[in-house]
């Protein structure tokens, strides 16, 4: 019974990120047009706007890739962590794929072979955390912006390049990634963590910025990339930086470059009851 | 902006790079087997005044249901032989090479879709076609009728190209900034 309402849930989750843009982004996304000066970026919002109306109301993917899948799930103290949640969520993604539907992306990494259904071997990727409700959120992730990501192992003195590193990462990136991005900034931790903090960072809210995330957006903005590489006042809808303790020998800095279909979404899951 | 409508002609010659243009009319979606197949096989449509888009489009029961741009990169070097052949039009996402922009001088032009739009191409287009079925969903020539797609031009056929304008300015801010 939990299983089946693992899968429900996962199945529900996925589909609302495909279709419909969370409303923090939404917002964000409408401060960003309405200060645009550039005519060639303003026409591109147009079209991103218009794709956003029409894929609600056809009910179709916002985009055509559907990316590849990362849940994060919370855990209630009085649910146990059983291989039942892993089944369940493997399962409403195969579902999904014929529902939604959704594009087959996950392929071995060496031959390439496609698995069909957007699973396969440690995919999806699934976090799992306490909390105090039962919950599932999907992130299906695009590959265009993902290729675009960076990691770089820097020297404890060298926290003054972070900023630069970020911006420079969009420089390398330009209209590649489809602009306008989210960037997912990890700082500390350790080499596999830190891309796991810079993911993380894209689950926070991106209508607003601390003193830090802005000068870093503000800087990314400068460069003038705009939406789709053509030009324009915005690069960067927002900077999100989530911060990890570290060696004291080290200063691992990762960015994950989100495009401009930042999809998440969260869908709690019932928990039958047993008496 | 400029209404367009298949096949082009000399029309095409007078657009620059940064211009808004509404196409109409028929296109053909081809990503990189398909031009390998082209190449060996000779092009299945009539490519004079023809519009080709780097598309590989989700298709379902006759019907399209996803056609966002594909990264038109991957066929810098495909695509000579449809210029030569009379193509007048491609449209796609990131811009192409030089040796790309070199061959669509004084002779066709590039036009940029916005990515990952998928739904709002899905929205202005009907099927009407298939070459080169048995290459998959994906990499299969589809004949398209589109209505008011709308696009910026990207690269122009006098050898304006938006995307180099907009990388060189932004390597001279980042030296700027850092």
């Amino acid at each position: 019974m939990l299983i089946e309402n693992i899968s429900r849930a996962t199945e529900k989750a996925i589909r609302e990120a495909e279709i419909h843009l969370p409303g923090d982004f939404m917002r964000a996304l409408e401060k960003t047009i309405a200060k645009e000066t550039s005519p060639v970026a303003k026409a591109e919002y147009e079209n991103i706007l218009e794709n956003i109306i029409q894929a609600g109301r056809l009910e179709v993917p916002i985009c055509q890739d559907t990316g590849l899948h990362i849940f994060f799930v919370t855990l209630p103290p009085e649910i146990p962590l059983t291989s039942e949640i892993y089944e369940g969520i493997y399962e409403g993604v195969r579902r999904a794929n014929k529902s939604v539907p959704l594009r087959p992306n996950a392929v071995d990494p060496i031959t390439r072979k496609n698995s069909g259904d957007n699973t396969g071997v440690n995919v999806p990727a699934v976090h799992i955390r306490p909390g105090e409700k039962f919950t599932i959120t999907a992130m299906p992730k695009g590959g265009g912006s993902e290729n675009m990501s960076r990691l770089a192992m820097f020297l404890p003195s060298e926290t003054g390049r972070i900023k630069s590193f970020v911006v420079e990462t969009m420089l390398i990136a330009g209209g590649r990634p489809c602009p306008p991005v989210v960037l997912g900034v990890g700082i500390g931790s350790t080499f596999d963590g830190v891309c796991s903090l810079a993911k993380e960072a894209l689950l926070e809210p991106v209508d607003s910025m601390d003193e830090f995330e802005q000068e870093i957006c503000d800087a990314v903005n400068e460069l003038g990339i705009g939406p789709m590489g053509l030009g324009g006042d915005t690069t960067c809808i927002a900077v999100k930086v989530k911060k990890g303790h570290c060696h004291t020998a080290s200063l691992p800095v990762a960015v994950n470059v989100q495009c401009w279909a930042c999809r998440h979404a969260t869908v709690e899951v019932e928990v039958p009851c047993n008496d | 902006m400029t209404e367009l409508k298949t096949p082009l002609g000399d029309e095409i010659l007078s657009l620059r790079a940064g211009d808004r243009v509404s196409l109409s009319g028929t296109i053909y979606t081809a990503r990189d087997e398909a031009h390998m197949r082209m190449m060996e096989e000779g092009i299945p449509f009539n490519p004079e005044g023809a519009v080709i888009y780097h598309c590989g489009p989700v298709v379902k029961d006759s019907k399209i249901v996803a056609a966002g741009p594909t990264t038109s990169a991957r066929m810098n070097d495909l695509s000579g032989f449809l210029i030569d052949a009379g193509v007048r039009g491609l449209i796609g996402k990131g811009g192409m090479g030089e040796n790309l922009l070199n061959q669509i001088r004084g002779r066709a032009v590039y036009l940029a879709f916005t990515g990952g739009c998928a739904a709002l191409a899905a929205s202005r287009m009907t099927l009407k076609g298939v070459y080169f079925e048995d290459l998959g969903m994906a990499e299969a020539v589809w004949e398209i009728s589109v209505e008011n797609l709308p696009l910026t031009v990207g690269m122009d056929s006098a050898g304006g190209d938006l995307y180099q304008k907009v990388r060189d300015n932004a390597r001279d801010n980042y030296e700027r900034m850092f």
